[in-house]
C-alpha cells in the first residue's frame, strides 16, 4: 500500500515543479514586457510626433510672434543650460562634500540624521521644492530669476549626488586606505588624493545622474525661473527653460507651437538618453580601473 | 625604563635614523621593543601581555594559527591598529628609541618610519607603477625635484627586484602587473619612505610558488639594511627566511599570547614549550 504511493509522489512533485517553473517564467517575461512597453511607446510616440518639427531654427531662434510661422525656442535651450549650470554649481560641491562626509565620517548619530534627511529630501515632491525656493529667493529678491530656478533644481540634485558619492567612496577597499595611512600619509590627504580619485568614476556618475534627474523638471521652475520669451538677461531675471516652454506650448491652441513642443520634447529625451548612455560607459570603465 | 622616546614629534624622524647607523656601535639597541602589549577590538581583547625585542637588521617571523592575533600584533607596531573603529592598545612599543604610544607621539610620523606590506597586493588603482612608488614622499608633501624622484623610484624598484621587469612600463597602471609583481611594487612603495622597520603581513599568501620564492629571496637581501617582521602561517617559510621566530597562540579565552620567542633554528628543532612543539609538528592549528 505504502510503497506504490511513495513511488508515485516524486514523479508528481516533479511534474508540479515543472508547471510552476513554466508559469513563473511566463509571469516574469510578461512583467518585463509590461515594464518596457510604456517606455518604448513613449520613445516611439515622441519620435514620430517630434521628428518633423526638428529644425536648426528650433534650437537657435527666439519664438516668433503668435500667428507668424517659424521661430524656435533657442532661448529655452540656453536657459536650461544656464539653470543646470547654476544648479550644478551649488549641488556638486554641497552634494560631493556631504557624500564624502557620510562615507568617511558618517558612522555616528549625526551621519544617520544627515542620511535620513537626504532620503527624505529625495522624496519631497518637486513642486514643494519650488515653493521653498519661491519663499527663500523669489520673494526677497522681488523677481523670478535664473538664480532661484537653479537653486530649486539644486535642492533636487543634492541628495542624488550625495548618496552616489557616498556609495562610490564606500566601495573603495579598506586596504587601499590603509596602504596610504601606512605610508605616513595624513588622513585628509588620504581621502583627497587616494580615496576620492579611486572612487571618481562613481562620483562622476552621481553628477551625471543628478543632471539627468533635473533636466526634465518642470514644476519647481514654474514660480522660480518662470519662463521668458527672450534671451537670458542675467541671473536675477526670469529665464526660459525647455520643459517650461514645452508645457506652455502644449497647452496653447496653436498647432505649430504643438509641433515645436513635440520636437523639443524629442531633443530633451535624446539628451537625457545620451547622458544615461554616458553614465553606463563611465561606470563600466570605472569598475575596470578599481576592480 | 627607556624614556628617551618621550620627545616632541618633530624629532621622530631624526630619532629613527641614527638608531640604524649606530647599531654597530651599540648592538644592544633593539629595532623594535614591545612591552606587555595588549590590543582590543571594542570590548573584545585580541592579544595580551606580549613582550618582544627585535634586533636591528634581522628577519623575525611571527607564526601561529589563524585568528591568534598575528596581524593585530604587527599592526600595533605601525599604529595602524587604532585605525579600526573602537580599537585600543595597552602597553608600550619602541621603534628605535621612539616610544610610539607616548602621549605626544604623532601616529603619522610613526607610520612613516615603519613600512607595511599587506596580505593582498594593494597598489593604488588610479596610479601608475611610477606614481605608486613615489606615492609616500609625494602624498606626504615632500617637494622632491623630478630628477631626484626618478632616482628614488628607480632605486626602490631595484631594491624590490622589480626594476628590470617594469622599467619600460613605468607609466602603466600598477594594477596591470601580475600578482607577484604587484606585491613587489607594494614592497618598493613601502621602501621608498625609507623605513627602519618593514612589517609584512602574510605577503605571499595570495601568490604562486615562484613569486613567493622571489619575495623570500628579496627579504633576505633587504635584511641587510631594514629590520623585517613577517607574519606567516607557513612554517617552512618562517624557517627559510627568518633568524628569529615568535610563536603566538590564542588561549581558551580566545586571547593571543606569546608562547615562545627564540632563534628560528632553536625554536623549530628544540622548542622549549610543549605547545610550540605541538604546533610545529602539526598537532594543532
Ligand atoms: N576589525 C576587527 N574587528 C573585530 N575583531 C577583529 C578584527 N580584526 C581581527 N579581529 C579579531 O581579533 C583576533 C585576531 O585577529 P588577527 O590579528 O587578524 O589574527 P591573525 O592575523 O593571527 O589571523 C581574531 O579573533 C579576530 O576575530
Ligand atoms: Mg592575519
Amino acid at each position: 500500500m505504502a510503497s506504490p504511493a511513495l513511488a508515485v509522489r516524486p514523479a508528481l512533485a516533479l511534474g508540479r515543479r515543472r508547471v510552476v517553473d513554466r508559469a513563473m517564467s511566463v509571469l516574469f517575461v510578461a512583467a518585463t514586457v509590461a515594464a518596457v512597453t510604456p517606455l518604448l511607446l513613449v520613445v516611439g510616440y515622441i519620435a514620430v510626433q517630434g521628428a518633423h518639427g526638428l529644425s536648426i531654427a528650433l534650437v537657435t531662434q527666439l519664438p516668433a510672434p503668435v500667428g507668424e510661422p517659424g521661430g524656435g525656442m533657442g532661448n529655452a535651450f540656453v536657459g536650461s543650460a544656464i539653470l543646470i549650470a547654476v544648479a550644478s554649481a551649488i549641488a556638486l560641491p554641497v552634494g560631493i562634500l556631504s557624500g564624502v562626509y557620510l562615507s568617511e565620517f558618517g558612522g555616528g548619530r549625526f551621519g544617520d540624521v544627515l542620511r535620513f534627511f537626504t532620503d527624505v529630501l529625495t522624496g519631497v515632491p518637486s513642486i514643494v521644492v519650488g515653493i521653498v525656493a519661491y519663499t527663500i529667493l523669489v520673494v526677497p529678491l522681488r523677481s523670478f530669476s535664473a538664480l532661484s530656478g537653479g537653486f530649486a533644481l539644486s535642492i533636487i540634485m543634492i541628495p542624488t549626488v550625495a548618496r552616489t558619492t557616498e556609495e562610490a567612496l564606500k566601495r573603495v577597499p579598506l586596504t587601499i586606505r590603509e596602504a596610504s595611512l601606512a605610508l605616513g600619509v595624513h588622513e585628509w590627504t588620504t581621502i583627497l588624493r587616494v580615496v576620492i580619485p579611486t572612487g571618481l568614476a562613481g562620483i562622476v556618475t552621481g553628477a551625471m545622474l543628478g543632471i539627468a534627474r533635473i533636466s526634465g523638471e518642470t514644476a519647481p521652475l514654474l514660480f522660480t525661473a518662470f519662463g521668458s520669451a527672450f534671451w537670458q538677461q542675467g541671473l536675477l531675471k526670469p529665464i526660459a527653460a525647455v520643459p517650461l516652454q514645452i508645457f506652455q506650448y502644449a497647452i496653447s491652441p496653436y498647432t505649430d507651437w504643438h509641433e515645436q513642443a513635440w520636437a523639443a520634447a524629442l531633443i530633451l529625451m535624446l539628451l537625457v538618453l545620451g547622458l544615461n548612455v554616458a553614465i553606463r560607459a563611465v561606470t563600466r570603465t570605472g569598475f575596470r580601473t578599481v576592480r | 625604563m627607556d624614556r628617551t622616546g618621550a620627545r616632541p614629534p618633530e624629532a621622530l624622524l631624526e630619532a629613527a635614523a641614527p638608531a640604524r647607523g649606530a647599531a654597530v656601535a651599540a648592538p644592544a639597541a633593539s629595532a623594535v621593543r614591545i612591552d606587555s602589549l595588549g590590543a582590543w577590538y571594542g570590548a573584545r581583547k585580541a592579544i595580551e601581555g606580549i613582550s618582544l625585542a627585535i634586533a636591528p637588521r634581522t628577519v623575525t617571523a611571527v607564526i601561529g594559527p589563524s585568528g591568534c592575533g598575528k596581524s593585530t600584533l604587527i599592526r600595533c607596531v605601525d599604529r595602524l591598529h587604532e585605525v579600526t573603529p573602537g580599537a585600543r592598545v595597552e602597553g608600550r612599543v619602541h621603534v628605535g628609541d621612539v616610544d610610539i604610544y607616548a602621549p605626544g607621539t604623532d601616529p603619522v610620523a610613526v607610520r612613516s618610519m615603519v613600512g607595511m606590506v599587506f596580505q593582498k597586493p594593494n597598489p593604488f588603482p588610479t596610479m601608475s607603477v611610477y606614481e605608486n612608488v613615489a606615492a609616500g614622499p609625494r602624498l606626504r608633501g615632500s617637494r622632491i625635484p623630478r630628477g631626484a624622484l626618478d632616482d628614488l623610484v628607480e632605486r626602490n624598484l631595484r631594491r624590490a627586484a622589480l626594476w628590470d621587469e617594469v622599467k619600460d612600463k613605468l607609466g602603466r597602471p600598477g594594477a596591470d602587473l601580475s600578482g607577484g609583481q604587484q606585491q613587489r611594487l607594494c614592497i618598493a612603495r613601502a621602501l621608498a619612505t625609507d623605513p627602519a622597520v618593514l612589517l609584512m603581513d602574510e605577503p605571499c599568501s595570495a601568490l604562486d610558488p615562484i613569486s613567493t620564492y622571489r619575495i623570500e629571496e628579496l627579504m633576505r637581501e633587504l635584511a641587510g639594511d631594514v629590520t623585517i617582521v613577517i607574519v606567516t602561517h607557513n612554517m617552512q617559510q618562517a624557517s627559510r627566511v627568518s633568524e628569529w621566530t615568535a610563536f603566538v597562540l590564542a588561549g581558551d579565552d580566545g586571547i593571543g599570547r606569546l608562547v615562545e620567542f627564540d632563534a628560528t633554528e632553536q625554536l623549530f628543532t628544540k622548542p622549549a614549550d610543549p605547545r610550540t612543539e605541538a604546533y610545529i609538528t602539526g598537532r594543532f592549528g
